[in-house]
């Protein structure tokens, strides 16, 4: 259960003293602020929207449901094009992501016991609903095509009667898996945009391109420093590219998403989104540069592995403190109220 | 059923959800100007609907300890104390024959309260149903919002989404069947189905939460702010009554003082879900990309 520490209501960010009215916007983190501080009116500081009730679990999981997708189009990949090296890293990591992934959704749920109430509706409004029915389409097909190399390393002589038919279906169930597999690292970036958390919200552009190319980062990586050097060309374009993505969209991002942009740039996000930046542009020099050498390519892949990282729990920590902080909830709302630009149906 | 308008406009929410009988829409018209801050609301509905002890400190701020709507407080007394600006106005306050004050004008205190009684806006565009990956947020036949507490799962999502900060994911007291479940006002379902009133408008002893339906209570409060602003209570203004506004307009409505974020309200509130078309679409692509950077991987690269 999570939470179970905490006090009964939302003891953790109320606000001792002080009184309501005009104050200086909060200055946590504060090293490096892109806009003036805004003068903003609030009720005793506290919060307007509730931060999600989630943990740092939610944050991995972003992460490892990004390295099982590419991971499963590496694969896909690798079998068709006959690299069995690199399919076998593709599917195994496959299978690693996808099962931390599950052991992370279903922890954070507030009674687990009721995981499977997920499945009794579908329902488009809901990226949540969206993103279960994703997984429950691409786990299965990924996951068994994960059993089909775990067996194919059995001894020869136990690759009879059903294991052989495993074996047979590893390919197209791969290829099932790969081609659902998009899905899976998209939809995470409309389950945070699709709240009223100021940072993810106003992300919405361009979160989806991030995750992606930071999927297509951290499976690269893994891929490189986990198959046969001569095999993972593939992993290392795919990584290359996905940094790009991640690296020219996430600064895309920052310019397009108004006042919650300092937030990555500040405290504890903005120390990741650094270190996300640093590690994804060093590993992907790597993967350019020295992708045929066998350390270089463990040292790389691990560095876009943790740059992905980073950027999932940097993205994840700049919304939770822009909900804790009612300057990003007010501040652009109230400038909209004062440009006369409520939002307003438009017949 | 889907509409033009089922994501953003307006729209009577309950013929949307799929109604085709259902009663007018019922909500709120809180006039926080009569408001005295008895908090006869807070008790009343932690009465009747079994409601267990919220966090108790002693926070400092104003005669304001229960601090914020969330799982264990559904209703929520907001004490504002701000310097008085300018001499009192009658604001039609039921009276009970008090005794004329006789303090000069001059040696009354110099600030004011603004008191105002919180709850679950119950919006026509309501973001919380919209991302309730379970079912459990239901739009019922009076057009409001209700959770069943055997179906959520606890996934939270609710708590994120709800541009007021109204709904969440109760944390105690340890033992409570409900520990983990989305809580948050049902405007008494099970009072409604019963003809009666909601148990907070019931307690009210000023009527400044007044029960009804929502066509009816709009007009109330435009009758109300007309008449405040007639008296010379320029400050006056509704909040929520507009269904033009960015959640549709809600079923609970204010009749407010001062600037909405005074109350801890957000002054241009957007249902998140008036952006999802474009969300998908914008995934939809960057999905699109991966699966296509995928394949230019593997061209033309033999091992």
């Amino acid at each position: 259960m999570s939470g179970s520490t905490d006090r009964p209501g939302s003891g953790a960010e109320v606000q001792h003293g002080g009184s309501p009215g005009r104050s200086r916007g909060s200055s946590r983190g504060g090293d490096r602020v892109m806009v003036p501080e805004a003068d903003f009116t609030s009720y005793y500081g506290r919060p307007i929207v509730k931060a999600a009730p989630w943990e740092r679990d939610i944050a991995y999981y972003l992460f490892t449901g990004g390295v099982a997708a590419g991971s499963s189009l590496l694969a896909g990949g690798a079998d068709l094009t006959d690299r069995p090296g690199l399919r076998r890293a593709g599917r195994i990591g496959s299978l690693i992501a996808l099962l931390l992934s599950v052991v992370a959704l279903v922890h954070d749920l507030g009674k687990p016991s009721r995981f499977l109430n997920m499945l009794r509706v579908v329902k488009l409004t809901s990226p949540m609903s969206v993103g279960t029915w994703i997984l429950t389409l691409h786990a299965p097909f990924a996951g068994l095509a994960s059993a089909a190399e775990l067996v194919g390393m059995l001894p020869t002589p136990w690759q009879r009667g059903p294991v052989r038919l495993l074996l047979r279906l590893g390919r197209p169930a791969g290829l099932v898996g790969a081609v659902t597999a998009p899905p899976v690292a998209a939809y995470t970036a409309v389950l945070l945009s699709d709240t009223a958390t100021p940072a993810w919200h106003s992300a919405h552009e361009e979160l989806p391109f991030v995750f992606c190319g930071s999927a297509a980062a951290a499976s690269g990586g893994w891929a490189m420093a986990t198959a046969p050097v001569a095999e993972a060309g593939p992993a290392r374009a795919f990584a290359v590219g996905g940094a790009a993505v991640e690296l020219l969209m996430a600064h895309r991002m920052e310019s397009s998403m108004g006042l919650s942009a300092e937030l990555m740039h500040t405290g504890k996000a903005g120390t990741l989104m650094r270190a996300s930046k640093v590690l994804t542009a060093a590993g992907a020099a790597g993967a350019l540069l020295g992708g045929r050498s066998r350390l270089l390519s463990v040292v790389s892949g691990t560095a876009l592995m943790a740059g992905s990282l980073c950027t999932r729990l940097g993205v994840y920590e700049a919304g939770m403190a822009s909900a804790r902080d009612p300057k990003y909830t007010v501040v652009p709302q109230r400038e909209r109220v004062e440009r006369g630009e409520q939002v307003r149906y438009q017949g | 059923m889907i509409g033009r308008n089922s994501l953003f406009g307006p729209l009577d929410p309950a013929p949307d959800a799929g109604y085709t009988d259902a009663p007018k829409r019922k909500g709120f018209f809180t006039d926080t100007s009569v408001c005295i801050g008895c908090k006869a609301c807070e008790v009343a509905c932690k009465e009747w609907n079994d409601v267990p002890e919220n966090l108790f400190e002693m926070l400092g701020t104003s005669y304001d300890n229960s601090h914020s709507l969330n799982a264990n407080q559904w209703r929520h007394v907001a004490f504002i104390e701000k310097p008085a600006s300018k001499p009192a106005v009658d604001l039609g306050m039921p009276s009970v024959g008090a005794p004329v004050s006789e303090v000069h004008e001059d040696d009354k205190p110099d600030f004011q309260w603004l008191m105002s009684s919180d709850v679950c806006k119950h919006c026509t565009h309501a973001a919380c149903l919209d991302v309730c990956p379970t079912g459990s947020l239901f739009r019922s036949e009076f057009g409001t919002v209700v959770v069943q507490d055997d179906i959520c799962n606890g996934c939270g999502y609710c708590v994120a989404a709800c541009p007021y900060g109204v709904i969440d994911r109760r944390r105690g007291p340890e033992g409570d069947p409900k520990v983990g479940i989305a809580q948050k006002c049902t405007l008494c379902y099970d009072r409604l189905t019963d003809g009666q009133r909601p148990a907070c408008a019931a307690a009210c002893p000023t009527e400044s939460i007044q029960y009804g339906d929502v066509e009816e209570l709009r007009e109330r409060a435009n009758a109300r702010v007309e008449l405040l602003h007639e008296r010379g209570v320029m400050d006056a203004r509704l909040y929520g009554n507009d269904p033009e506004d960015g959640v549709g307009g809600t079923g609970a409505m204010f009749l407010l003082l001062d600037e909405p974020e005074v109350y801890g309200l957000p002054p241009d509130p957007v249902v998140t879900t008036k952006d999802l078309p474009r969300m998908f679409t914008r995934a939809g692509m960057a999905g699109t990309a991966l699966l296509v950077g995928a394949a230019l991987s593997f061209v033309r690269r033999r091992p």
